[in-house]
């Protein structure tokens, strides 16, 4: 057998204790994976003892009150805060999911927080999202038509093609599908991975767009497309319910019948 | 002092912010030729625009008959009067063929049955002057922000604009009273940037998060507001901040007035229909100043719901759940995730919540910032745009979907008048170096001090301050308290205890620049509330219940240098830009 080792300086060690200071009797044990680019130290996870009576209801909740009350410096991405502008992605308990939508309340026990799996991490819990930004650039998300159609009306749309954007134009790109997906893991420079291939396909699907053939061609290749072996991690990591593998599968589909 | 290394850049037009109006600013500079950067302190489809939901107000008459003049009639009702005019003209004019542009770079908007953009009721738009609700608002489901964010994002990239994403810009670089550029923060290598340019436009958003409950972002935190008041430049109107009537209780989520616009409707703890009451005409569907206020006389009356009778129901649950599915989705998933009803099931508990600042940097229509000197004057080389402007149009209190307009036409309006004013690649002037420096020392001081109050107490005694003392009504004896009390946070800031003493992606350190943003717009927000002496639009102050054109039908204008916030006036413009439309002479404001 082949034996993987993580070189020394990544392994993760176990890190600083923060004990609780309040004397609640409500306590929920919270490890958080903290790695600082400046220092010379290995990767850690720390232990927070955090008093639930005085927390609200979501994961984000508990970041906010062990960077507010606790240690300040804990490092992680957030924004809205109500699950439509993607900041806070992150690995919960196991799952890519929003911490501001993800109830502490459905975890039992201890809650273990990482940052979103086989990035390169930029601090604690901020994870280097360039590459699949470049990839989402790559697919060109705009409409193309004909400059001559442009007019100064609407290019209309029937009710019925305008819902073949449902569940694709919703994606707010928080990168929790990619990120779960181990084929991204293996090939993530090259496969495009679910959350771009489901823009792709937003674009493929618009009735308004002139350039569907030249969109279909632009993703039909062996790494782009074909590195998604119907896993589905994707799926059912989408916080926001979408339906990445679906819309892969409906790539594939239509390159196979055209 | 500041051992800091400098990486210079150099372009025409610097576009601070990549929120609806950074982005639709960026798009057509970049069409235009000139060298442009965006930069934005988060990745541009995380801006506080993608959070709008109900939609963007133009008179395409998708729904029937509809004149951009009738939405002129609307905002200038709606602003109470504060509005001016000129402004607008050219918002609701330029608001149809706006719309139309974001629809070609393939804004996913519902449609009607003729495949046509489907358009909603909202709050205070009528038709035919005052005269009854009317569908003007275009919307892509309850997810028009984020439909427009995105596809205008699409839009930049195909244009080639230049992104400096997640740079935290710190401060404006002047020069004889003039924008030659800004510093900045890049937080992924922790380095610091000097931008110089000919043309600096702030969109930089609202400042919301000086509240305790608002819907705002964390990232709301105005920092393009406070760049200016350290320019020794002035903010306006800062005491218009509008509370959304229907917050989701406790959680403090926005819950679309697309709700109301779809058939929803209040009830009180006793299940009278409120509503009626304040706005006979208009009903639920009143301008959102005028249905906060009247949830917040129905809770202090005792009229509320719930243990502490502290929030009223929002009920859609009488609505045909398959136009609930396919409109308003985005309300659904939020109020199952947040509060675990079903809302074609039960109602939503709401209450007023901080949601939107109508004051702002001050602007002409060309989006040129303006100050204050004996007489009114443009600053040269500066631009604001979006909510972080006061341009104004939406005077003392902005109508529902009127600010997603206000981005794209107001965007679209500063990237051509900066095509007019700057010559592409002309040479940039020396600044002094004592410039970047005086911007460092701060960044600097911020960072190593150790003092006691860490940056998460003193933003919290802000936020209660403001909440407690400043909020829907108001009196002299709440203002006064908060004029003294402001200054003690903000006094704080000598002391404060940033613990992460690092440069690379240290939030300790950027929630401390942002506290020093947020605490200088509380301070002017109160300042210009307390001299206010008066009721109108989002301003409601209880000991002066009615407003008073003749004392003050005029905008603040206050500057900050340290505790003290210096205030001043300057007419509202009654004048229209053209012809096209007559002058809407004030007159009692009823809905």
């Amino acid at each position: 057998m082949v034996q993987f080792n993580l070189p020394e300086n990544s392994k993760i060690l176990k890190g600083k204790y923060f004990k609780d200071k309040t004397g609640s009797s409500n306590i929920k044990k919270v490890y958080i994976y903290r790695w600082s680019p400046e220092s010379n130290e290995n990767p850690r996870e720390d232990t927070f003892e955090v008093d639930m009576n005085t927390c609200g209801n979501k994961v984000l909740d508990i970041l906010n009150k062990i960077k507010n009350e606790i240690d300040s410096s804990l490092t992680y991405r957030r924004s809205c805060a109500h699950g439509v502008c993607g900041s806070c992605a992150m690995n919960i308990d196991g799952i890519n999911t929003l911490s501001c939508m993800k109830s502490h309340k459905d975890i039992g026990g201890d809650i273990r927080i990482y940052p979103l799996p086989h990035l390169k991490v930029i601090k604690d819990l901020v994870a280097d999202l360039s590459t699949l930004y470049k990839q989402y650039e790559s697919i060109e998300p705009w409409l193309k038509v004909k400059e001559a159609e442009f007019q100064k009306k609407e290019v209309k749309q029937s009710k019925e093609n305008r819902d073949k954007l449902d569940g694709l134009y919703e994606c707010i790109m928080c990168a929790c599908c990619s990120t779960s997906c181990p084929s991204y893991w293996w090939n993530g420079e090259k496969y495009l991975g679910p959350a771009v291939l489901l823009q792709a396909y937003r674009w493929i699907s618009d009735s308004r767009d002139e350039e569907k053939k030249m969109r279909l061609k632009m993703v039909a290749d062996k790494l782009k497309l074909y590195r998604c072996h119907t896993i589905m991690n994707c799926t059912s990591a989408c916080p926001k319910g979408l339906n990445p593998a679906k819309a892969i599968g409906s790539i594939k589909k239509m390159l196979a019948t055209t | 002092m500041s051992s800091y290394k400098i990486i210079d850049h150099e372009y025409d037009v610097l576009v601070v912010g990549a929120g609806g109006a950074g982005l639709r600013a960026a798009v057509g500079l970049s069409e235009s030729g000139l060298k442009t950067a965006c930069i934005s302190k988060v990745f541009p489809t995380r801006s506080h625009t993608s959070a709008a939901q109900g939609g963007i107000s133009a008179a395409l008459g998708n729904a029937g008959e509809d004149d951009w003049r009738w939405h002129m009639y609307d905002t200038v009702k709606g602003s109470d009067w504060l509005g001016d005019q000129d402004s607008i003209e050219y918002l609701c004019k330029e608001a149809p063929n706006a719309v139309i542009e974001l629809e070609h770079y393939g804004v996913p908007f519902s449609r009607t049955k003729e495949g046509k953009i489907y358009q909603r009721a909202f709050g205070g738009m009528t038709k035919n002057y005052g005269n009854e609700p009317i569908q003007r608002t275009c919307a892509a489901a309850d997810r028009t922000g984020h439909a427009i964010l995105h596809t205008l994002y699409g839009q930049a990239l195909k244009h080639k604009t230049e992104f400096f994403i997640e740079y935290f810009v710190l401060d404006l670089l002047m020069k004889n009273g003039e924008c030659k550029g800004v510093i900045a923060w890049n937080l992924n290598k922790g380095t610091i940037h000097r931008f110089r340019s000919h043309m600096t436009i702030l969109a930089t958003g609202g400042y919301g998060k000086v509240y305790y409950s608002a819907t705002a972002a964390h990232t709301c935190t105005g920092d393009g507001n406070g760049m200016v008041l350290r320019a020794g430049l002035p903010l306006q109107d800062m005491e218009f901040v509008q509370f959304h009537p229907t917050g989701l209780y406790g959680i403090g989520c926005l819950i679309s007035e697309a709700v109301r616009g779809e058939g929803g409707f209040l009830l009180n703890s006793k299940g009278e229909r409120f509503m009626e009451k304040y706005a006979p005409k208009t009903k639920d569907l009143a301008s959102r100043d005028v249905v906060s206020r009247s949830i917040a006389i129905e809770i202090n009356e005792g009229r509320g719901i719930g243990e502490n009778k502290d929030y009223v129901h929002l009920h859609i649950e009488h609505v045909d759940p398959k136009i609930i599915e396919s409109r308003l989705p985005g309300i659904s998933e939020t109020v199952e995730t947040f509060v675990g009803r079903d809302v074609t099931k039960e109602p939503i508990p709401v209450v007023p919540t901080v949601h939107y600042n109508m004051g702002g940097i001050p602007t002409n229509y060309k989006a040129e910032a303006i100050t204050l000197n004996d007489k009114e004057k443009t600053i040269s080389g500066l631009m604001a745009i979006g909510e972080a402007a006061c341009v104004s149009v939406h005077g003392a209190n902005r109508l529902g979907s009127n600010s997603l307009v206000d981005l794209i036409v107001f965007g679209k309006a500063a990237a051509k008048r900066a095509a007019e004013l700057v010559k592409k690649n002309s040479p940039h002037e020396e600044i002094s170096k004592s410039e970047a420096d005086k911007s460092l020392d701060r960044f600097d001081k911020l960072r190593n001090r150790n003092g006691s109050n860490k940056t998460s107490e003193l933003r919290l005694s802000m936020q209660k301050i403001m909440q407690s003392k400043c909020a829907v009504f108001r009196t002299e004896k709440t203002l006064k308290e908060a004029v003294d009390e402001i200054k003690k946070p903000y006094e704080g800031m000598q002391s404060i205890f940033v613990k992460d003493k690092s440069l690379i992606f240290n939030t300790d350190l950027m929630e401390a620049l942002e506290f020093d943003n947020l605490i200088r717009q509380a301070m002017t927000t109160i300042k210009s509330a307390y001299f206010r002496k008066e009721s109108r639009g989002a301003h409601a102050r209880e000991d002066y219940p009615k407003r008073d054109d003749s004392n003050y039908m005029k905008h603040t204008l206050s500057w900050q240098n340290g505790v003290e916030v210096r205030i001043d006036y300057k007419p509202v413009n009654l004048s229209t830009l053209t012809n096209d439309v007559q002058t809407f002479p004030p007159k009692e404001r009823v809905y």
